[in-house]
């Protein structure tokens, strides 16, 4: 289990999900919002940066295409945060077109602390690191800011198939 | 010792690689709550994609450090400073 830091435990009764724009404008999800929000079941393989894959996860939650149907925006980027402190960037393209989940059940079970539940993102077609276990949130920006990996030399893109590990890969 | 980390003595290896001292023995002061105390008293999270270093009185991140092939990465915003002591 990959951590940088002590395990958050968010009570669902506490948890929220917040979108923030370039304008300050806010969007909210509470836990009971979110699970009634249209969910889908994902089966894909997921790529980690310290080289292993694993093939055929099976997941459930709810498609960034909905989450942010009715968000404007003229952001090109997104910060991702977590509870916990945890961040990371990626362009808001990737996170739309069915490519990105907030996912809170993973074979079957709710994901537990130790595997990023209540909730974490889940963008598998990049490294696994842009997948924030513990998310809170999206802020929108129009320039890129690097996350927590992303500032420690890690690659702000990720793409595991072009082996996009470190900055300059 | 929680199973999810070590202590700062995990540093040992890879600080050393990059710097001619052993720098678990230097004094650092964390940017977070003003804690002194030896590198070796961090708590190292090392099962990540680099070495994140937490104080072990507020937790805040004072020390990463990402391994690649060829080069390395060291962020030590969340230090104030580090005393490191010299054979006088």
């Amino acid at each position: 289990m990959l951590t940088a830091g002590p395990t958050p435990r968010v009570p669902t009764d506490r948890w929220e999900f917040t979108v923030s724009t370039e304008v300050g404008q806010k969007y909210t999800w509470s836990w009971q919002q979110l699970i009634e929000l249209p969910a889908e079941k994902i089966t894909v393989d997921i790529h980690c940066v310290t080289k292993w894959s694993k093939l055929g996860t099976r997941w459930k939650g709810v498609s960034l295409d909905v989450l942010l149907e009715e968000v404007e925006t003229a952001a090109d980027f997104a910060l991702v945060q977590s509870y916990g402190g945890y961040t990371t960037n990626l362009p808001l393209e990737d996170l739309l077109d069915g490519q990105a989940w907030v996912a809170y059940r993973y074979d079957d079970d709710d994901l537990t602390p130790e595997h990023g539940g209540p909730a974490r993102l889940l963008v598998p077609h990049l490294y696994f690191w842009k997948s924030a276990k513990w998310v809170r949130g999206i802020q929108l920006l129009i320039e890129d800011e690097p996350g927590f990996w992303e500032s420690a030399g890690y690659h702000d893109y990720g793409d595991p198939w072009r082996e996009q590990r470190y900055q300059g890969d | 010792m929680s199973d999810d980390h070590v202590d700062g003595n995990a540093l040992a290896g890879d600080l050393r690689e990059i710097f001619a001292v052993d720098l678990t023995t230097a004094t650092g002061r964390c940017a977070g709550c003003g804690y002194r105390g030896s590198v070796a008293t961090l708590r190292v999270y090392r099962n990540a994609p680099g070495l994140v270093a937490r104080c072990p009185h507020c937790e805040e991140v004072v020390l990463r450090l990402v391994r690649g092939r060829d080069r390395a990465w060291l962020d030590l915003r969340g230090t104030v400073s580090l005393e490191i002591p010299l054979p006088s």
